[in-house]
């Protein structure tokens, strides 16, 4: 069954409060959850004061800012700083976002910083994806073909390009599925809308000559129809795509082969 | 060990079942079915409100009104059969309590459905 209660080891716990020591031009307050393996400590939220005048606009700057002058032990993942790695996927008061795409004025109040939900967590807002870049392998992302490589380039139409429109642009940044409640409860086997997303980009593309197979493998009670377009992906995903439709997409193609 | 399993084996487990899109389709088939079907008994109901047992029964027992009520049946029982089946595909993860639940919820149905069709015919025939 569902569990409803975390583990009593998970239960989050207040936390250390770092109050500023001087007085803050622009003062923002953090709440952040930290949890370190090598720690029998159950995870806590820790309180940051910063000075939002002297930091960088957005929320991975407060994070970069904590972690240089406050707390070294503030663990994060982090890369290009510009919405195109997708590293810094984060819950950022109660959404999942990329945290450097996320203004520090487009927040109010005290900011609560969480790690991606429901999955395991390896330190502080460092979540283990393992299942979903399995998953994502799982789906095969790159182009099948049995006719021999041509010579120059496997030529597309430019309406079929634009097919791939709304999906290339995914990141893989996860905000998606651990935003899904059938992600939640079922991802060991469903494979949650960011993969489902990257799975149509394969099904509807021109070049592709595996679309039957890809299908095949996809049409599943589990893998593709635990989908119940709760839209939770579409509203979380910041680079504004739809996995909800790719999905929908993938269905209407199940369903048009065999109807 | 299961743990020792790679995670892509993990995620490929026993493989695609291969179906999926027969029970999606019946249940968006049904869906729309119940639609009409659903209309025309709540404003029959509702037409009904305050009538003596034998004209509503007589009106029940007319065999136009008796054939929607039988299609009515089929298609709500069906509908809720597969409804019922994701809710418990999505919450109940044990695979013996699912496999119980399953089949509970089939037999469920059919005791329902059984039960207001002997009951329509009863009235009809």
């Amino acid at each position: 069954m569902v569990e409803i209660a975390l583990p009593k080891n998970s239960r989050v716990q207040k936390g250390i409060v770092h109050k500023a020591d001087k007085k803050l031009e622009k003062p923002r307050t953090l709440k952040i959850y930290r949890w370190d393996p090598e720690d029998p400590a159950n995870p806590r939220m820790d309180t940051y004061e910063i000075d939002a005048a002297d930091c960088g606009p957005m929320l991975l700057d407060a994070l970069i800012k904590i972690k240089n002058e406050i707390d070294p032990t503030l663990t994060f993942r982090r890369s290009c700083r510009e919405g195109i790695c997708g590293s810094c996927a984060m819950n950022i008061d109660g959404q999942n976002t990329l945290a450097c795409t996320k203004g520090l004025d487009e927040t109010k109040g005290k900011i609560t910083v969480r790690p991606l939900p429901h999955m395991p967590v390896i330190k502080d807002l460092v979540p283990d994806l393992t299942n979903l870049y399995a998953q994502y392998q799982s789906i095969e992302p790159w182009l099948k073909t049995d006719t021999p490589q041509p010579q120059s380039e496997w030529k597309q139409s430019r309406e079929d390009r634009e097919k791939l429109d709304g999906l290339y642009e995914c990141i893989l940044c996860a905000c998606c599925s651990t935003s899904c409640p059938s992600y939640w409860w079922n991802s060991d086997k469903y494979l949650g809308p960011a993969v489902l997303l990257q799975a149509y980009r394969w099904l509807i593309d021109s070049r592709d000559e595996a679309t039957g197979e890809r299908l095949d493998d996809l049409e599943d009670p589990f893998r593709v129809y635990r989908c119940h377009t709760i839209m939770n992906c579409a509203k979380a995903c910041p680079k504004g795509l739809s996995p909800a439709k790719a999905i929908s997409e993938i269905k209407k193609m199940m369903v048009t082969r065999e109807v | 060990m299961s743990e020792m399993r790679t995670p892509l084996s993990r995620v490929r487990g026993l493989g695609s079942a291969k179906k999926g899109t027969e029970h999606f389709w019946l249940q968006r088939v049904t869906a729309l079915a119940n639609i009409p079907l659903a209309v025309f008994f709540v404003s029959a109901m509702v037409a009904h409100a305050g009538a003596d047992y034998l004209t509503v029964t007589a009106f029940l027992s007319r065999p136009i009104v008796a054939l929607v009520m039988l299609l009515l049946i089929l298609s709500m029982v069906w509908h809720m059969r597969l409804g019922l089946q994701v809710v418990i595909e999505d919450y109940i993860h044990g695979h013996t309590a699912k496999l119980l639940a399953l089949i509970l919820n089939t037999f469920f149905a059919l005791a329902v459905g059984t039960a207001s069709v002997l009951a329509i015919l009863k009235l009809t025939l």
